[in-house]
């Protein structure tokens, strides 16, 4: 393999730089297309549960700050064009360019965790959490949350005798059937409109399951920029120590793929979470 | 003018700065779009003109931020083919539970509490 002089990138198993690098990218896309699939799962519960019980959707997205969102997803743009002009600089061999644009977007995901850390931590104050965890407690939110029914009133702290996370399901939640058509139906109408006039708008019930979809989607979300800023950081390193130029740039860009589709999903996530209308 | 007016630095092919930044300028606008269209409303048209949006949003960085505009053809067929994979999957799994009985509960179903007694 000496007897022609050729690249110290190309390995050995390639004939060409060129087959390397499309061998690479074809393994980059069909990684990213095991993403979409994973992600897709999710999308498939979303798209279910915003089916079946649209109010859920609507009653609770009014607890995401749009501006939040908002400003995550003009981040995540910004970072994802850094990113795509650090994969031409690394192709043109521009250095100095390419270790300030990985800085930037490596800037650009700290950022947006930053942001989702100020939203999570509001969700963990207020108790709009997953699952059983959703003892929702907001004080001051504009009168939108109305006063939670006396039992659940103050942020149930965990007792002792039920293990926290443990929870029941609690049969008695639910409204009984009414045994003869008339009376007891007319009976709830009259209290719901007693709440009504007492400006109370009734919580659909299981809004937990909003939350619930909520935190699996942005967190799995999360943990992918937290992933994608490790690898921005392995290439910034990198690229400080000169390792990329016209020659060698493939990290470089097969990193930025992986940014650009977590700047992807989150083009969806915004809109279905938090600008639901 | 763009396959010949681009440089060609070895293998890839290396996007244009210009056309990198109309890309941005193009994503931040329908993102204002999207916001801004928050405040009309089209009834049941809300949620498909969001995720128009968003599929033109996902198109231009798919294009132009992951080059598939000038990329292989097959990496691009592998997106699609991921991508119909997940829509027959949501299409399938929502049109099942439309053949179940709404409430099979009286009311609704079981609300989760924690158990707090």
């Amino acid at each position: 393999m000496s007897d022609h002089a050729h690249s110290p990138h190309l390995q050995h198993h390639f004939e060409t730089p060129q087959q390397q690098f499309d061998a690479g990218k074809l393994g980059i896309w069909l990684f990213l297309a095991t993403e979409i699939l994973l992600f897709g799962g999710l999308f498939c519960a979303y798209a279910i549960y915003r089916a079946n019980h649209p109010e859920i959707f609507v009653y609770a997205h009014q607890f995401l700050n749009k501006y939040w969102g908002g400003t995550n997803t003009v981040i995540l743009l910004c970072s994802s064009l850094t990113m795509a002009w650090a994969v031409r600089a690394a192709q043109l061999g521009q250095r100095k360019l390419l270790v300030v644009l990985l800085s930037l977007t490596l800037l650009g995901a700290v950022g947006f965790l930053g942001i989702k850390y100020v939203e999570y931590k509001e969700k963990w104050e207020h108790g709009l959490l997953w699952g059983a965890r959703f003892a929702p407690h907001v004080e001051g939110h504009g009168g939108e949350e109305p006063p939670l029914p006396k039992a659940a009133a103050p942020a149930p702290a965990p007792s002792a005798s039920a293990p926290p996370g443990s929870f029941v399901v609690e049969r008695s939640a639910i409204r009984p059937a009414p045994p003869g058509p008339a009376g007891t139906v007319i009976a709830a109408e009259e209290q719901e409109e007693h709440l009504e006039e007492a400006g109370i708008h009734r919580r659909p019930a299981n809004v937990q399951i909003f939350f619930s979809i909520y935190f699996l989607m942005t967190g799995l979300h999360g943990i992918h920029v937290l992933v994608g800023m490790g690898a921005i950081l392995w290439i910034l390193v990198r690229s400080v120590r000169g390792d990329f130029g016209p020659e060698y740039f493939t990290p470089v860009d097969f990193v930025g793929l992986y940014w650009h589709l977590v700047d992807l999903i989150w083009i969806f996530l915004f809109p279905l979470l938090y600008l639901i209308h | 003018m763009d396959a010949h007016g681009n440089t060609h630095a070895g293998v890839g092919h290396v996007m244009r700065r210009r056309v990198l930044f109309r890309v941005l300028a193009a994503l931040l606008i329908l993102t204002y779009v999207t916001v801004a269209v928050t405040s009309f409303d089209f009834g049941r048209w809300n949620l498909a003109v969001a995720m128009a949006i968003a599929v033109v949003k996902a198109s231009l960085v798919l294009m132009f931020f992951m080059h598939l505009k000038y990329d292989k053809p097959f990496n691009g067929l592998i997106l699609v083919v991921s991508l119909a994979l997940v829509a027959l999957f949501i299409v399938i799994a929502l049109d099942d539970t439309r053949h179940y009985q709404r409430n099979v509960i009286p009311g609704y179903a079981p609300e989760i509490k924690a158990n707090t007694q």
